[in-house]
């Protein structure tokens, strides 16, 4: 079944223009927080009205603004996991998930599947967030909805819940049989889950794309943020060269073409080459000195500065990202001397507006 | 001591409430969650609030007397509400319905809206979502509506008299009791009703912060 989406929204000073396509796939929202990816859920569940606009499900016209057509959210058949679960408080596990349900033994069924044997009749206030997490996805599984809407699932939970619930997100759409879409702040939940992926920016729905060409190619700078590229400059553009004016180097490209209107690269925190404390300076290569050594679970982010770069901006401070081992190797030459970084031009991301 | 007084006020007191319970739950439900001119209602609704209980009296005298077309239907039904006890329970309906209304409007308000999208989301009708959602989650403010209305119709005096009168065994209530005792100079019997009204008005706070607290618990 085809979900389309084409709406918009005044909301005192925020202007929301949400406009996708989706058929039986997850289809992910990216972007910020209160960039408006919640309240487009809103709007295609029907708890939010739009000014303008329409949006079909399938043969079903769910909204259209110019025919007058405004379908209750009673109506539209749209299961919503609201980002706190919503259970009702004073009802218990099974009168959540049976309260709606018009099949109470398909309903029924999930006490089994979601494993809510113990707590099926305890009150949500007794129950842990795992369990809470289930409920909630059986009471909107149990109304056997059309479409999925899923509004920051696991912006509340830990990171063991996080990855139990997307198992079952997971497995529930291996089955489930129509669009899903979820919203996200969490670039890395979105590529594990999503098959499609579109950021959201200032409440406009940017680049939309598939997963991979997304994350390898955002088409501009915000999107570019959100897949967690750290390291952006704006540029000036000479023949086969450019000038990364935040960074203070000049990068040779040799036979890679520069879409017109480059007004931005980007490079990925994890592709600089190390070239340790004797090098030569030359094009495309960054005489670093470190400011901040920050470990990480897995790896070491060093912040750094070319210490030739006369320029000082918020993008002048580099990231750089490597594997523990090879910082250990090099720890001294990192933290105490200038060291040199190779950018390799066939990694950079070219963005325009 | 001639008890009347006690029995016709809880048995006016009493009916005021059930009338003033269910009204208030239509109303307020309806103005919260259906109405776009909150303001507007929120004002009339709480006027008898703010109106002398006497001129609220004068104007149900006006709407239910004999020169009224209401009271003319009412008389040709048989229905005379000047001077009985059903006069004093309208009195009491109208007084204590701010009070129901408003605390019942805070409690309605302050329901989750995400617990009444959920049930919209799940196809649950509106009726439902009320009924089963919204009262629950409200049931301590309607548990508290309910007392202060009750607490306020018993202690109902301005509008009661003009409407009801002060007849002994008929329409004396127990402030209108105080009342009456006061004029006639018998001091005694004033205080045995005013020790009776404060012990019980006194039972019904704690009975309130009782339950109140019970449901906050959970």
């Amino acid at each position: 079944m085809k979900l389309y989406v084409n709406i918009e929204k005044q909301l005192g000073d925020f202007y929301l223009k949400s406009s996708f396509e989706t058929e039986n796939e997850i289809f992910a929202m990216l972007g910020p927080s209160g960039c408006g990816k919640s309240l487009t859920l809103k709007c295609i569940a029907g708890i939010e009205t739009p000014d303008r606009g329409r949006i079909v499900l399938g043969e079903k016209v769910l909204f259209d603004s110019e025919k007058k057509i405004n379908l209750k959210p009673q109506m539209r058949n749209i299961g919503f996991l609201f980002q706190d679960y919503a259970l009702f408080p004073k009802m218990t596990v099974k009168e959540n998930i049976l309260l709606a349900a018009s099949d109470k033994e398909y309903a029924c069924g999930f006490k089994e599947r979601f494993c809510l044997q113990d707590v099926w009749d305890s009150y949500p206030g007794e129950i842990s967030g795992g369990e809470s997490q289930r409920t909630a996805l059986a009471r909107m599984l149990a109304v056997k909805p059309e479409v999925l809407l899923f509004d920051e699932p696991f912006s509340a939970l830990d990171n063991y819940l996080s990855t139990r619930l997307e198992h079952e997100i997971l497995d529930i759409t291996q089955v489930f049989k129509g669009p899903v879409v979820f919203v996200s702040h969490d670039r890395n939940e979105v590529y594990r889950l999503a098959s499609r992926i579109a950021v959201m920016d200032e409440g406009e729905l940017i680049d939309i794309q598939e997963k991979h060409d997304f994350f390898d190619a955002p088409k501009n700078l915000a999107s570019s943020r959100l897949t967690g590229c750290k390291n952006n400059s704006s540029v000036i553009i000479k023949n086969d060269k450019i000038m990364a004016t935040d960074w203070g180097v000049s990068i040779y490209l040799k036979d890679i073409l520069i879409p017109k209107e480059t007004l931005y690269i980007g490079y990925r925190a994890h592709y600089f080459e190390y070239l340790g404390k004797e090098f030569k300076k030359g094009d495309n290569i960054i005489s670093c000195r470190q400011e901040r050594i920050i470990e990480d679970t897995f790896s070491v982010i060093i912040c750094f500065r070319n210490i030739d770069n006369t320029v000082k901006s918020e993008n002048s401070l580099l990231t750089w990202e490597i594997e523990k081992d090879l910082y250990d190797e090099n720890e001294d030459d990192i933290r105490n001397s200038v060291f040199g970084l190779r950018i390799r031009p066939e990694k950079l991301m070219f963005f325009g507006k | 001591m001639d008890m009347t007084p006690l029995w016709i006020s809880l048995k006016v007191a009493s009916m005021a409430t059930i009338f003033t319970f269910f009204l208030g739950i239509i109303i307020a439900g309806f103005i919260t969650f259906k109405s776009r001119v909150k303001h507007l209602a929120d004002g009339f609704f709480s006027l008898p609030l703010v109106l002398p209980p006497t001129v609220v009296g004068f104007i149900l005298l006006i709407i239910f007397g004999k020169n009224s077309s209401l009271g003319k239907v009412l008389l040709k039904m048989g229905i005379n509400v000047i001077f009985t006890w059903q006069g004093a329970v309208i009195a009491s309906v109208i007084i204590s319905f701010p009070v129901m209304y408003r605390t019942l409007r805070g409690a309605f308000e302050q329901v989750d809206k995400n617990l009444i999208h959920a049930g919209m989301t799940l196809g649950l009708s509106e009726f439902k979502i009320f009924r089963k959602i919204i009262i629950s989650e409200a049931w301590p403010g309607v548990v508290a509506a309910t007392v202060l209305s009750f607490a306020r119709a018993l202690g109902e005096f301005g509008a009661t008299i003009m409407i009801a009168g002060n007849i002994p065994g008929r329409t004396q209530t127990m402030p209108i009791a105080i009342y009456t005792a006061m004029q006639s100079g018998d001091r005694s019997l004033a205080l045995k009703w005013v020790c009776f009204v404060s012990v019980f008005s006194i039972i019904i706070l704690f009975i309130m912060n009782f339950i109140t607290e019970k449901f906050v618990k959970r």
